[in-house]
């Protein structure tokens, strides 16, 4: 168990980190120079001010038609997105490690319940997607076996987080297989659907693009 | 037998127009129409079909999805995280008991994914299947891209699929006949090159039984505007232009229209992914506006049209914008307002509701401008909900119902929805529908006639002609 531990702990977390960095990067990369190759319009109409507008009008829930026509989804997605990116990096377990491991300095931490109730959220926010998958026949229709894969990996983070620092089950356990699923997803990232974190600010902003600097009509 | 009489006669006379068209829709389905829609037989897309072959399928998805397109088609495929918020937007989704196959990702997974997963070696069936759904089932409205959180451009997605079809050789028949009279005639109609002239002759002549001063000016050298309109007008709506001619004339504006090829402004190669004859039509169009060197070009009340010479021909002639200044009619007929060119005579004695076309709305931003038109002709618009850059697609548009007879029914149908919201404005009382798009016309007309609406249709270029001053005419 120990040497679970310290290979989580320690080279893992290296390799999961290189492997998130390294694959961002090549993923915006061939992004951005696969554009220039065939799709070089995307840049000539790019417009970096409709792009804003619009990043903000979907990121932020009721701010499109759609978004008010969902209200239990974009609550739901709003709170889960927001807990997935803010949790990992304000919570105070993180960054005690970060300070003494790598940074030598820190920001401040999310109170603990606070933290714990964000996690919350994302586990019932990952039931909820999963729900929809399983239930709405739109929703089913496009769903693969990869989607749920995908709700696992996001999911698996937060309950093993959660029951750490509860302590429920094992401790040592609990904290090991917490910073294993981390790693696994954080590596998850730019290879499977997550990578839509790097992609969102692409397809919303060339579309916002085209819809607010040529076709002069909002996109949300 | 006579009570049985009096009392259908009863309940039909307390039904509202919703209610008759949900039971208009409940007969269809006990009639087996909806049933039909697989069964619906196509000679383009049939005998396309039967002479595919393996190797020829495979080369041809992949020489598009791998050849033409890149990075951006592969990121919308990596991007959509299949949460089907897209669905709703769709009216064919919407209309047909919310069959997720007909939603907008439902629609893709059956097709581009389809042929990611397969590496494009489709079976024939599967790209029946797929030139059917980009043909009939998707009307390229970008409702679905304003619906999804992403801004994928699932109708770009559905475009390629049409592109793909259409080097298949598996397009239906009827639009694939448009798109040949086209590469043939530059004009959407086979209107052979001296009809159009004569048509125009005709118009004119017509015309000056109302106002003898009236002319068309045709080929007029360094005139402020081009007319331009779509060949159907010429073929079967030739009183557009007469009243168009009016219009220019009591606005005292310079104005011309063309002589030769180039003066028809629409594009059905576009909607069959035929691009190389669509670049064509649309440098023909532009060069026939420069070489009489006007100042704009001015567009008839048409849609596609509009997207096809404002949007995406000029983009494939490497034009960022059009090389030439032009505008809507809608946006055109604002500006004659605000600029106190056109007078009125009287207003139209009822209340309306606007149909706003996708193209000039999502396609143009151009719903403001139309309700300022509207209103001042009318005595008001009533908003049908959704409305302006909401609004449901007609079913007409995008080159759906340029594929013809064989897929009309299936076309009406799959847009009840649209059917309630013009039913829901008509037990308003609203009896009439601007819209300022001959496709909207198309497809509004056969499901009000379907659905027994009873509704009327009017382009703005109706009311201004109807409604206007005309200082010069002769008195009645």
């Amino acid at each position: 168990m120990h040497a679970f531990y310290n290979l989580v702990s320690g080279p893992l977390v290296w390799v999961a980190a290189a492997i998130f960095l390294g694959g961002s990067f090549w993923k915006v990369y061939s992004l951005l120079s696969g554009t220039k190759k065939k799709d070089g319009y995307v840049f000539e109409y790019w417009s970096w001010g409709d792009a804003i507008k619009s990043y903000i009008h979907w990121l932020l829930p009721f701010m499109s038609e759609n978004s008010r026509q969902q209200p239990v989804m974009s609550v739901i997605t709003f709170l889960a997105h927001l807990g997935i990116v803010l949790v990992p990096i304000f919570t105070m377990g993180h960054l005690v490690l970060l300070e003494e491991g790598i940074l030598g300095w820190s920001w401040m931490a999310l109170p603990g319940q606070v933290a714990d109730i964000a996690a919350w959220i994302v586990i019932a926010g990952c039931c909820f997607f999963a729900y929809r998958r399983l239930v709405l026949p739109q929703v089913k229709f496009v769903t693969s076996c990869s989607d749920f894969v995908i709700l696992v990996i996001v999911a698996a983070p937060f309950i093993t987080g959660v029951m750490a620092y509860h302590g429920w089950g094992d401790n040592l356990l609990m904290t090991s297989l917490h910073m294993f699923s981390g790693e696994i997803m954080l590596a998850a990232i730019p290879f499977t659907k997550l990578s839509h974190m790097l992609t969102f600010w692409y397809t919303r902003g060339y579309t916002a693009s085209e819809f607010g600097a040529v076709r002069k009509v909002c996109d949300w | 037998m006579s009570d049985t009489a009096e009392h259908t006669e009863a309940t039909e006379a307390a039904q509202t127009f919703l209610e008759k068209v949900h039971a208009k829709a409940a007969q269809d389905k006990v009639d087996g129409k909806y049933a039909e829609f697989d069964k619906i037989k196509d000679v383009g897309v049939d005998q396309g079909v039967a002479r595919l072959t393996p190797e020829k399928i495979q080369s041809t998805i992949n020489g598009v999805l791998k050849g033409e397109c890149g990075a951006r088609m592969k990121a919308y495929v990596e991007t959509c995280v299949h949460c089907g918020l897209c669905s709703e937007a769709c009216h064919h989704y919407l209309s047909n008991d919310k069959d997720p196959k007909y939603s907008p990702v439902g629609k893709v997974k059956r097709t581009i994914w389809n042929m990611l997963d397969k590496d494009g070696k489709l079976t024939p069936e599967e790209c029946r299947e797929a030139v059917i759904v980009a043909q009939t089932e998707c009307n390229l409205c970008r409702r679905c891209q304003q619906f999804c959180p992403f801004g994928i451009d699932i109708a770009y997605m559905i475009t390629t699929v049409r592109r793909i079809s259409f080097k298949l050789g598996i397009t239906p028949q009827y639009i694939q006949d448009t798109a040949n009279s086209h590469a043939v005639t530059m004009n959407q109609m086979w209107v052979k090159d001296d009809e159009w002239p004569d048509t125009l002759q005709w118009q004119e002549d017509e015309g000056r039984d109302e106002i003898p001063r009236l002319r068309i000016p045709v080929d007029k050298v360094g005139a402020d505007f081009m007319y331009s309109v779509i060949a159907p007008e010429p073929k079967f709506r030739t009183h557009l232009i007469n009243q168009a001619a009016v219009i220019f004339d009591q606005a005292g504006l310079n104005w011309t229209m063309p002589q030769l090829p180039g003066w028809d402004n629409s594009d059905m190669a576009m909607f069959t992914g035929d691009f190389e004859t669509m670049g064509r039509i649309k440098k023909m169009h532009y060069e026939v506006a420069q070489s009489l060197r006007v100042k704009k070009i001015v567009m008839g009340e048409c849609g596609h049209a509009f997207r096809s010479v404002y949007d995406v021909g000029n983009r494939w002639l490497g034009w960022r914008m059009p090389p030439i200044e032009m505008v809507h009619s809608i946006e055109f007929f604002a500006q004659l307002f605000r600029e106190g060119r056109l007078k009125l005579r009287e207003k139209f004695p009822e209340k309306v509701t606007f149909h706003d076309p996708c193209n000039t709305v999502r396609g143009r931003g151009l719903h403001e401008d139309g309700r300022y038109v509207a209103n001042l002709l009318t005595q008001g618009v009533v908003e049908m909900d959704p409305n302006k850059l909401y609004n449901y697609c007609c079913n007409a548009g995008g080159g759906v119902i340029n594929c013809g007879p064989p897929w009309k029914t299936k076309r009406v149908l799959s847009n009840k929805i649209k059917a309630e919201q013009l039913a829901r404005m008509k037990d308003q009382g609203i009896n009439t529908i601007v819209s300022p798009c001959h496709n909207c016309h198309g497809g509004l007309e056969d499901i009000i006639h379907h659905y027994g609406l009873e509704m009327e249709l009017k382009f703005l270029g109706d009311l201004i002609y109807e409604l206007m001053e005309k200082p010069g005419a002769v008195e009645e």
